[in-house]
């Protein structure tokens, strides 16, 4: 490719990061419209790579590569194959939807928006994004180590700075620890890979695409396959090492959830699959009813939790280990039906999830308190909010017609191949999760508004309403149209099925 | 005998000296009030020396120079300027100290602690190797106490010497012990020596662990480390960031040189390297924990500098040249990042008065840009990218893992993330926590000139090294290629 594509899109938010960090503190409004304009900008670069992503031809596109540190051979490798390019269009919707989301609302009752230090809160959440871009398009293990460490380590002070400040400072740094544990036994792995490859090859390289080949003897490949895979999945939220998860989506702001468990936790199961799966397909397979155990739990045991949870922010935190859990479930059935369910399963539920903490985040900055108890007739104030809730309510049980759908169906054929009784167990979910979100759709938005809430509830502003629709628009148009996002998936699965030896 | 080699050699070292001369002239005919612009000329004539002996001085191949006193080559050279570079901005942070600032023999000092430093990382005779040695430490006793009539600095004075002489009197004994074993006190001709077999394994062990205790000290690893948290909370601030920085890595120039040129013999090694991956372990994990409760910020980065050591150490340990190569590069990014910790530590507490860590509640407020830097500098020091810290560690893993200590590895990233906690902790008061009862807007943190210059200098330093890492590592990759 001619036109660097990867690299703009990589390298925008940092720049925009940097360009807000030299403002001054007091201009908050140019610094916003700073923000909205490079998260535009960076959506329609990726949505520019997503429609241009040849099909036919599958494999990695828009290479780019320069050489970095040849003496270690570390090398800028960027590409994308059918399973990132739609990863990478989710975190250019997410980041525009969050900044729409973060904007604030003038009146004065509503806590919307960040107002204290906009200017280090949108450098900051940019970081992030430069990070998750990075991972996203890198094809050098090393670099995509890089930037994964970019995406964690802003999360800390995005939370403990403008986060819940009840749970803050303990979830922040419960969040930080966990995602670190895994991220630096991960990389014990990797450099154990890049040392073996050199012992077997000769060449210094971090390059994944030759890491492929680099004949990883098996029991190398299982030693290493649970570090490696359990260290990135840590950031997918998989069961037992979900546990930050909850706590650090209910403690961040609005838009900080909406990245976190929207992009953030694709990052590791990408991550996981990327590094993991794909080059370590052996140790994958002899570790496969492992991860499929603790998947299959993730999905059953998340979906529960969030049916118990009194707290708003609480059950949609728990909804997401359930749904990770089924990415995780995909990955683990290492063939073609599972994998191409994950594929979609990624894109599906960071947007839905994107919108349940948006429209939990309006709810909460409006009514001041999350107590599903406590709330209702939310659709006579904010009928937006509803509508897009219940949208993503039909997603998230699995309704025809919607992205979750064409995303779940997939898996759970995948598992009936691998084994009937982990599909039929998990299945379970399904029904608790439909039971959870009638729940909360009746409790919240219907009845009667209670009299507390009378009269100063206002309806979500205009950009809120923006945001909302480019979130529900995407999974309804998968549902309708599979056609959108399933082809390219499979181009990239087929990929990952090849390095697994054509199951 | 003369020859331009010999010249070239000792180029950075000449100028240190003409500047320390120049200074001695100079200052005393400067007014009381003017006397902190001594600062101004050591920091430009540091530079300045850098930049001459980059044009002139440049290594070629290897040779030895003066008699085989000292050995010229590249990995010396990579040494010098780290040394002087840390040096010009310890002479800028120096500057508005209170009682060091306006004093023209600081700045002596301190240049004379470099020209040791500088030696020590070319010597390749072991009584060459000690005179540097000790130029390098007395000044430095001396600075460390240099707060005449505050209890702490005195202590710090007297604790750092008393340590000192009593490390280097047990090395020299190690010095003595090769000398009478192979009659000569060339390192290149006692790595011949040894490799004929003229010391036997069991007696190189023995007086390698003697010299280590000397280089342990200077480069504070456990267990020679507990002089580290007192001095550095006593010495002024800027003496405590040059004592952490430079002084540590000379330590660490000499410990390789002396470790793969002149003891290289593989039937040495399994124990030796053992004892030393123990110690580095040992390093990582007292620091990381004890770091943990502290509330003073020069305590807290003297454990953590500590750790640095131990992971420092895994680059020695794996003995190969990637090894050496990572050790180097770990250094050079280390010294920039603590610099910064320290420098930002000065800036504060020449503001406030106050160096605990609840005294930095509402930094990010009252100084935005100190904020930042102390976020980079935290953040290096945790090993996060896009600053230095993070390359470095993977290259240290790197190499520790090639060289098959993969346990040892795992016990640095586990202790790194213990790491991760009180750094993150410290940030967590400049951003999140208030002043108590004040409006920060209205207790602004000015920054004066010297230190702006110094920390965004530092602050570049740390995100080029951790973002365009390949010109760094080819130039440690280069200084590592002479080690074998």
């Amino acid at each position: 490719m001619d036109f660097p594509v990867l690299s703009i899109i990589t390298f925008t938010p940092i720049v925009a990061a940097l360009i807000m960090l030299a403002m001054p503190a007091n201009r908050k409004n140019e610094v916003r419209a700073v923000a909205l304009a490079s998260a535009s900008f960076a959506l329609i670069l990726s949505a520019w790579v997503y429609f241009n992503y040849n099909q036919t031809a599958a494999g990695y596109q828009f290479i780019e590569k320069y050489d970095w540190l040849p003496a270690l051979g570390v090398s800028l490798h960027f590409g994308v194959d059918g399973i990132s390019a739609p990863l990478v269009l989710l975190t250019g919707v997410v980041m525009f939807t969050g900044v729409l989301i973060s904007w604030g609302d003038d009146n004065p009752h509503v806590m919307a928006g960040i107002q204290d230090r906009p200017r280090e809160f949108f450098a900051f959440l940019f970081i992030l994004a430069w990070g998750v871009f990075g991972v996203f398009v890198s094809l050098d293990l090393f670099m995509l180590i890089f930037f994964y460490e970019i995406a964690v380590f802003p999360m800390y002070l995005l939370i403990v700075i403008w986060g819940w400040s009840v749970t803050r400072e303990y979830a922040a740094m419960k969040l930080t620890l966990y995602l670190l544990i895994g991220s630096v036994i991960a990389l014990v792995g990797a450099l154990a890979m890049y040392i073996v490859q050199y012992q077997n090859t000769g060449a210094l390289t971090f390059d994944m695409l030759k890491m492929e080949s680099a004949g990883f003897s098996q029991s190398f490949q299982i030693i290493w396959f649970l570090p490696v895979f359990l260290g990135f999945a840590v950031l997918g939220g998989i069961w037992p090492l979900h546990n930050w998860s909850p706590d650090g989506h209910v403690a961040a702001p609005t838009a900080v959830s909406m990245f976190h468990a929207g992009v953030l936790m694709k990052l590791g199961a990408f991550a996981a699959l990327r590094v993991g799966i794909m080059l370590l397909p052996e140790g994958a397979k002899y570790w496969q009813w492992l991860i499929m155990a603790f998947a299959a739990i993730a999905v059953v045991y998340g979906a529960y939790i969030a049916f118990v949870q009194m707290d708003f922010k609480y059950m949609v935190g728990f909804s997401s280990v359930s749904h990770m859990g089924l990415v995780m479930l995909g990955f683990a059935t290492l063939n073609r039906d599972g994998l191409l369910g994950s594929g979609l399963q990624m894109f599906s539920h960071g947007a839905m999830t994107a919108l349940f903490f948006a429209v939990v985040g309006m709810i909460y900055d409006r009514a001041h308190t999350r107590q599903i108890p406590e709330l209702g007739g939310m659709s006579k104030v904010m009928p937006f909010a509803a509508v897009g809730f219940i949208i993503g309510g039909l997603v998230s049980m699995g309704m025809p017609l919607f992205s979750g759908f064409v995303a779940e169906f997939p898996i759970f054929m995948g598992v009936w191949r691998e084994h009937w009784l982990v599909a039929v167990v998990c299945s379970i979910s399904i029904v608790i999760t439909a039971a959870y979100i009638m729940r909360n759709i009746r409790q919240v938005f219907f009845g009667d508004l209670p009299e507390k809430f009378q009269g100063h509830i206002t309806d979500i502003t205009f950009l809120d309403k923006v945001a909302l629709t480019t979130l529900c628009l995407f999974m309804i148009v998968i549902g309708l149209f599979p056609k959108f996002m399933a082809p390219m998936v499979q181009t990239g699965v087929d990929y990952v099925l090849r390095l697994l030896g054509g199951s | 005998m003369f020859s331009s080699t010999m010249f070239a050699s000792i180029l950075p070292e000449i100028l240190l000296l003409l500047l320390g001369m120049v200074i001695l002239i100079v200052e005393p005919f400067w007014k009381e009030e003017k006397r902190r612009n001594v600062g101004w000329l050591t920091a430009g004539g540091l530079i300045a020396s850098i930049f001459i002996s980059l044009a002139f001085a440049q290594p070629g191949e290897p040779t030895s120079a003066l008699g085989g006193m000292i050995r010229f080559d590249w990995f010396g050279f990579f040494f010098k300027m780290l040394f002087m570079f840390a040096g010009a901005m310890t002479a800028l942070l120096m500057m508005d100290h209170q009682r060091l600032g306006a004093r023209g023999e600081a700045y002596l000092l301190l240049l004379a602690s470099l020209i040791g430093m500088n030696l020590m990382a070319v010597s390749s005779d072991l009584i060459m190797l000690f005179l540097s040695i000790e130029t390098a430490s007395i000044p430095l006793y001396v600075l460390a106490g240099f707060m005449l009539g505050d209890d702490r600095s005195t202590e710090a004075g007297f604790k750092y010497l008393l340590f000192g002489i009593l490390a280097t009197t047990v090395m020299l004994y190690g010095f003595s012990l090769v000398f009478g074993f192979s009659g000569t006190t060339n390192l290149y001709q006692l790595a011949e020596m040894f490799r004929v077999g003229a010391i036997t394994p069991l007696a190189a062990f023995g007086i390698l662990a003697l010299i280590l205790v000397g280089l342990g000290f200077k480069a504070a690893f456990v267990p020679f480390h507990f002089w580290a948290p007192d001095v550095y909370e006593g010495a002024p601030t800027p003496v405590a960031g040059f004592l952490s920085t430079a002084s540590k890595a000379a330590g660490y120039a000499v410990l390789l040189r002396l470790f793969l040129v002149a003891f290289p013999n593989p039937s040495l090694s399994a124990p030796w390297t053992l004892t030393l991956a123990i110690i580095a372990a040992l390093s990582m994990v007292v620091g990381n924990l004890l770091a943990l409760p502290q509330t003073n910020i020069k305590r807290l980065l003297a454990y953590s500098s500590i750790a640095h050591t131990g992971y420092t150490l895994i680059g020695v340990v794996a003995f190969t040249q990637l090894g050496a190569a990572s050790v180097i590069f770990y250094l050079a990014a280390y010294i920039l990042t603590n610099l910064l910790a320290f420098g930002v530590a000065m800036a504060f507490s020449q503001a406030t008065g106050l160096e605990n860590l609840e005294d930095y509640a509402g930094l990010s407020r009252r100084s935005p840009l100190l904020g930042l830097m102390m976020l980079s500098a935290f953040l290096s020091l945790t090993g996060m990218p896009p600053f230095g810290g993070f390359v470095a560690k993977v290259v240290v893993f790197a190499a520790g893992i090639q060289a098959g200590y993969t346990w040892l590895v795992i016990i640095g990233v586990l202790t790194s993330v213990v790491g991760a906690y009180y750094y993150l902790n410290a940030l967590k008061f400049v951003y999140l926590r208030r002043m108590p009862g004040e409006d920060e807007a209205s207790h602004p943190i000015p920054l004066s000139r010297p230190y702006a210059l110094a920390l965004v200098a530092l602050t570049i330093g740390v995100i080029l090294i951790g973002t365009i890492f390949a010109p760094w590592f080819n130039w440690a990759d280069a200084g590592a290629l002479n080690l074998f």
